[in-house]
């Protein structure tokens, strides 16, 4: 009951009329940087984060989370009218939702990929209200080995669950956690990894390295890609989103499904992008005519939108409750915390209730904002990509500069971005995954002091890990969740022997 | 470049260890010494990296990274930004920011020049405004923005 009238206490919070003005501004931003290729939300939200400096941290929160729920409703619009996803977490959705453009069906199809959004995200934000205090309530007992345990799991739990190659992935985290090391050293005083360089004495800001990561080597994947833009019309009447809604709840099993993929994805920091395909995956797999499937059903925009969404708001519990982000996006929302001077964590709830619960009411009436307003205006969002592309690409190049600058008021830092960016590029054609190294580079310091503090305690002994009954089990869900790629292999091979 | 990309990583993974062993691995006077953490992370990258490697090199790929064409588009981006990127140390962000705009709209867009260069100067003055008065967040500024008293 204390929840209930702490999350009407934060309703009141958020439904200032400021909020709400923040609310909206940040959800018609979000739908833009969903749409277009080349932002997507985290390199959105980091963009825009250096603005927020001066506001006060529940109206910067309530605006870049809007951003971030805009940016998830965005990615649908290119993926069905265009056959573009304008994020990767809607790719899926193009598979049915652009042949439902092509057969003229566009706006039954963008209402239903709307509306599962915000099934999807509701269903995962109640289960935040929900489950969020527990857990940092149940977080309030860890010490650094349990921290240092949840980090582990939660590193070890993209090499477990991530397509692709593990090693690939390993490696790609490892690099992230050396450039977290970069610079001083809080505990010695020591300089690490700066080779000399006073430029590199402040370490790699986390900000720059994501601009640089996902907004630079997008606009030279686009580029590469040769992107032309042959779209179908959009125009919603109220008379196809009614009738659309009155079809939806027959996929309501369908949709629960999808719900409990995203929420379980996001949790665990796989994040919205498998989460889509797998919800995807396991509609075509259940259904009665799978084969159907890739022709414009609507229940392959349904799960994929459901899914996408339900993970992408349920990455926010580990770090509101733990201070670990179970996404890129979650971690630039962290670094906000940090810098609006608020510590991540399970004390955030007891020392900062209004901020929380302010955060999560917005989080409800955002996505009821959002819903609005993209069914209100898609026509405009869709002519957004009607812009050339030419002028697309200066001005997304241009914001990225100013974004990488503002952050510490650092020229430097645009040259260090423009490496990330081609950097990013690379990998990303080289199937390295980029988000397991931006979490290591966010989380890195964090991780070390874990590890630090945790040998401290024990005098150097890493029993400390399996010291008692509240680190050993997470930590073993680590050790199996790392050596997973291994396991699913050796059962295999016992399975043909036999 | 899948060979070069996971050399990249290993060389990479031993200058951390390089590095490390300078600030000491071992159990200091207060814990863990500051090359403790780096170290082994840094043994990490290079043995996953160099698994890759193996991998890469003894199964010969077919699939190309990039045609030629495709690198020359994203030659036609990024040497302008970079361009731009150098330009922002030099001369500040605004002028920059002008000349990149026009400069992608005339070769990538195929308008006019003159139509270009308006464009870009108008937005560069659209994020002057923007910036410099409503969010009162100061880019930096060369001889140009000068003239002008700022």
């Amino acid at each position: 009951m204390d929840n209930l009238a702490a999350l009407m206490a934060g309703f009141a919070v958020a439904l200032s009329p400021e909020n709400l003005l923040l609310m909206v501004a940040g959800v018609v931003l979000g739908v833009i940087i969903g749409v277009l290729p080349g932002l997507g939300g985290a390199n959105g939200v980091a963009i825009l984060l250096p603005l927020t400096f001066s506001m006060s941290p529940v109206g910067a929160i309530i605006m870049l989370s809007c951003i971030y729920w805009g940016a998830l409703f965005g990615g649908a619009i290119t993926s069905i009218l265009f056959n573009i996803p304008g994020e990767p977490w809607s790719v899926a959705t193009t598979f049915d939702g652009y042949p439902m453009a092509q057969q003229g069906r566009a706006a039954e199809a963008l209402t239903a990929a709307f509306t599962s959004s915000f099934v999807g995200a509701l269903f995962a934000i109640v289960m935040i209200t929900a489950i969020a205090p527990l857990v940092a309530e149940f977080a309030l007992r860890f010490g650094p080995p349990e921290f240092f345990a949840v980090m582990f799991l939660a590193f070890a739990s993209f090499v477990g669950m991530g397509r692709g190659s593990a090693l690939k992935t390993v490696a790609a985290m490892m690099a992230g956690f050396l450039l977290a090391c970069v610079g001083l050293d809080t505990v010695t005083g020591q300089l690490r990894l700066t080779f000399g360089s006073t430029e590199l004495m402040r370490g790699f800001d986390f900000l720059v390295a994501v601009i640089g990561l996902f907004g630079i080597s997008e606009i030279l994947l686009s580029i590469e890609e040769g992107l032309s833009f042959r779209g179908a019309k959009a125009r919603l009447g109220l008379g196809v989103v009614l009738r659309t809604w009155k079809e939806l709840p027959r996929h309501w099993l369908i949709s629960l499904r999808s719900c409990l993929i995203g929420c379980w994805m996001g949790v665990t920091p796989a994040g919205a992008t498998p989460a889509s395909f797998m919800s995807y995956g396991m509609a075509r797999r259940l259904a009665r005519d799978g084969a159907a499937f890739g022709t414009g059903r609507i229940e392959g925009v349904v799960a994929p939108e459901t899914a996408a969404h339900a993970a992408g708001v349920s990455a926010l519990l580990p770090m509101l409750t733990l201070g670990v982000p179970g996404s890129p996006t979650a971690a630039v929302l962290l670094s906000g915390l940090i810098m609006w001077g608020l510590q991540p964590g399970p004390m955030l709830f007891v020392e900062q209730a209004d901020f929380v619960w302010g955060l999560i009411a917005s989080m409800y009436l955002g996505n009821i904002v959002g819903l609005a307003v993209v069914i209100a205006l898609v026509p405009w969002f869709a002519a957004i990509l009607r812009i050339p592309f030419a002028i697309v690409a200066a001005l997304i190049l241009v914001a990225c500069a100013i974004g990488a600058f503002t952050v510490n008021n650092a020229p430097f830092d645009v040259v260090v971005m423009l490496i990330f960016g081609v950097v990013g590029y690379v990998l990303k054609k080289l199937d390295y995954p980029l988000a397991p190294m931006v979490l290591a580079l966010v989380l890195g310091n964090r991780t070390e002091q874990a590890f630090r503090q945790s040998l401290l305690l024990s005098g150097g002994s890493l029993g400390v890990f399996f010291g008692n009954w509240l680190v050993g089990p997470i930590m073993a869900t680590g050790l199996v969740m790392l050596f997973w790629p291994l396991l699913a292999r050796l059962g295999a091979a016992i399975r043909a022997r036999v | 470049m899948e060979v070069a990309a996971a050399a990249a990583f290993a060389a990479i993974g031993v200058l951390a260890v390089a590095d490390s062993l300078r600030g000491g691995i071992a159990w200091g006077m207060d814990g863990p010494q500051s090359g403790t953490f780096p170290f082994w992370i840094g043994c990490l990258l290079i043995l996953s990296s160099l698994a890759t490697l193996l991998r890469a090199a003894l199964t010969p790929s077919r699939t190309l990274f990039a045609s030629a064409a495709e690198l020359r588009s994203v030659a036609r981006i990024l040497l302008p930004a970079a361009a731009f990127v150098a330009a922002i140390q030099a001369i500040g962000l605004y002028v920059p920011a002008a000349a990149l705009i026009a400069w992608f709209m005339v070769r990538l867009g195929g308008h006019g020049p003159a139509v270009a260069l308006a464009s870009g100067v108008a937005a560069a003055a659209l994020i002057f405004v923007a910036f410099e008065r409503w969010f009162l967040v100061a880019l930096p500024k060369g001889p140009i923005e000068a003239v002008f008293g700022y």
